[in-house]
């Protein structure tokens, strides 16, 4: 019984492909896979955008929409048919095609990067054997996207946001990739797939995931931190800053393009999240050996609704880093610390399993991690900070 | 020549022109990212996935990046008055055949036409891993030092000088 529902859609998808011709089959099969993100994704971004106004609002001491439909859960349909109804307004003095095609250019990187992951139990787009490298080459075309429409709307707000917004992802993605790259060591494979599969089984009712060792851990957290940068959320959104160059690289974007630039950062933001999961949380298995029955793709998505809540909560509770500070970050604490991890995953590989593998591993993170706290540290003023008006 | 191949090499030459051709200097850097990205396409059209990704990650990902905060960096984000074309066109037009002759004269001198790739393969990225990690260390790690040197050499040029 589990299994025909852990299966459910998969065989949904060969029987609905066993009506076509045989020379048909491949392509149908990849429009129906295809199809199925383009439907769910964008249907979790309005899900996502209410629970994150309502969350915001719960830690704000505020209500959150409360308007339209019950409790408000109506908003998300009244923000699209504004999105749709509204003016396009493009400058006069904007470079047209480029202004025109960014928004494009950011959104289709960020579904094409969703197809590599493992949703469920065969339950990837495509399977590929170099799907990791595959997404963060997708992810790359971001950057270039965040740069046109900075740069085309000719307006020193957005070129200032593009700036900070091109300058923050080339410094994280150095520990996202590298903190990556312990999990593609321990594997030995650049395949989603083939990485969830080395995460299936349970010592006791533990799962054998690679966030319960040390380096995992430690690389886990590494990536979390790196992924919030990469998507431009709050305590990294200096790209957006409201209140210092009031949105960014998007503020002459608006009606539809600018919902798409919602969406592209939505969506990207699941990418990314998926990624972790696949990595780090063991993909679609379950987390306690006893709830396999439970089918595997409502445990990928619940670990995805797990860590948008996270985020979200990160948002409402942390101010926005100042550019040094951002800087700092992630050359003098990320990039050590994703660097030694490398030796910390590769050691963990070569010694015997046992109480003293996790003693010593677990050691070579933590010291290094007080050691370069302590270091940054040096020569700081970190006392509560007092104000000579505002007592 | 399959259909695939045509459409691709079209818009990679395409774009490649419109990068010369172009008035606007951020305009031909990225009609340049659309060749990076053809090119990118036509490698893994020959199965070659991990360079056509890697292809992606460095060139669409860092090195159009790298030219576009240059040209912004260096010349401000205004279109140039001036023709397009060098006043020395035909000079350089020449030199520009005579590589070409000489490119083309090797390629077509070199055995490289009559290697045949073994039928059935495809190359893993484990394999190239291997490769690198057992025949060609040696390249790697000079080609390892250099990038260190030119890293840290770059840092000590852009490093602000102490007052002493």
């Amino acid at each position: 019984m589990s299994d025909t529902l852990d299966q459910l859609f998969v065989n949904l998808k060969a029987w609905l492909v066993g009506f076509a011709p045989l020379e048909w089959q491949s392509l149908i099969s990849a429009i129906i896979s295809v199809a199925a993100l383009l439907a769910v994704f964008p249907g979790l971004f309005a899900v996502t955008t209410i629970l994150e106004r309502k969350g915001l609002g719960r830690i704000q001491n505020r209500y959150g929409p409360n308007r339209v439909g019950p409790f408000g859960i109506l908003q998300p349909v009244a923000d699209g048919l504004k999105a749709m109804t509204k003016e396009d307004i493009v400058p006069r003095a904007a470079d047209h095609v480029v202004h025109f095609i960014a928004p494009l250019v950011l959104v289709i990187p960020a579904f094409l990067a969703l197809a590599v992951l493992p949703i469920g139990r065969g339950m990837a787009a495509i399977d590929i054997d170099a799907g990791i490298l595959f997404f963060f080459a997708v992810g790359a075309a971001t950057e270039l996207a965040v740069f046109m429409a900075g740069w085309s709307s000719r307006n020193k707000y957005s070129l200032l946001g593009a700036m900070r917004a091109i300058a923050q992802m080339i410094s994280y993605e150095v520990p996202l990739i590298l903190s990556s790259v312990t999990v593609i060591m321990f594997v030995g494979s650049l395949s989603p797939v083939r990485i969830v599969y080395a995460q299936t089984g349970y010592s006791g009712i533990l799962p054998h995931w690679f966030l319960l060792t040390p380096w995992g851990l430690a690389g886990f957290i590494l990536f979390m931190i790196s992924a919030t940068a990469e998507s431009n959320r709050s305590p990294f959104d200096l790209p957006e800053g409201e209140s210092e160059i009031i949105a960014g690289y998007y503020i002459e974007y608006s009606g539809f393009k600018f919902a798409l630039f919602f969406l592209g950062e939505y969506i990207g933001m699941f990418a990314i999240c998926g990624l972790g999961i696949t990595l780090f949380l063991g993909g679609w298995t379950a987390p306690l050996s006893f709830l396999t029955g439970i089918p595997s793709y409502l445990w990928f998505f619940l670990k995805l609704f797990s860590l948008v809540a996270l985020l979200i909560w990160v948002r409402g509770t942390l101010p926005r880093l100042r550019m040094d500070q951002l800087m700092n970050f992630a050359w003098k604490f990320m990039l050590p610390m994703a660097l030694i991890n490398i030796g910390v995953a590769a050691t963990w590989h070569f010694m015997e399993p046992g109480l003293i593998r996790w003693l010593i591993c677990s050691l070579l993170v933590v010291g290094p991690y007080f050691g370069l706290g302590r270091g940054l540290a040096q020569g700081k003023h970190l006392a509560k900070r007092t104000y000579q008006y505002a007592e | 020549m399959s259909a695939s191949f045509i459409i691709l090499a079209a818009i990679t030459i395409a774009s490649a022109v419109a990068a010369m051709t172009l008035r606007h200097l951020v305009h031909c850097a990225l009609a340049l990212a659309i060749t990076f990205a053809g090119l990118a396409a036509l490698y893994l059209q020959l199965d070659a996935q991990f360079v056509g990704f890697a292809q992606v990650l460095v060139y669409v990902g860092a090195v159009a990046i790298l030219i576009v905060f240059a040209i912004l960096l260096t010349r401000g984000s205004e279109a140039p008055q001036q023709s397009i074309f060098s006043s020395s066109w035909a000079v350089g037009g020449i030199i520009a055949a005579a590589v070409f002759a000489v490119l083309a004269v090797m390629i077509r001198k070199s055995r490289l036409s009559e290697l045949v790739a073994p039928a059935g393969t495809t190359t893993t990225v484990r394999e190239i891993g291997d490769r690198l990690m057992t025949t060609y260390i040696l390249p790697l790690e000079v080609v390892g030092l250099l990038l260190t040197a030119a890293l840290i050499g770059a840092v000590i040029i852009a490093m602000k000088e102490e007052p002493k």
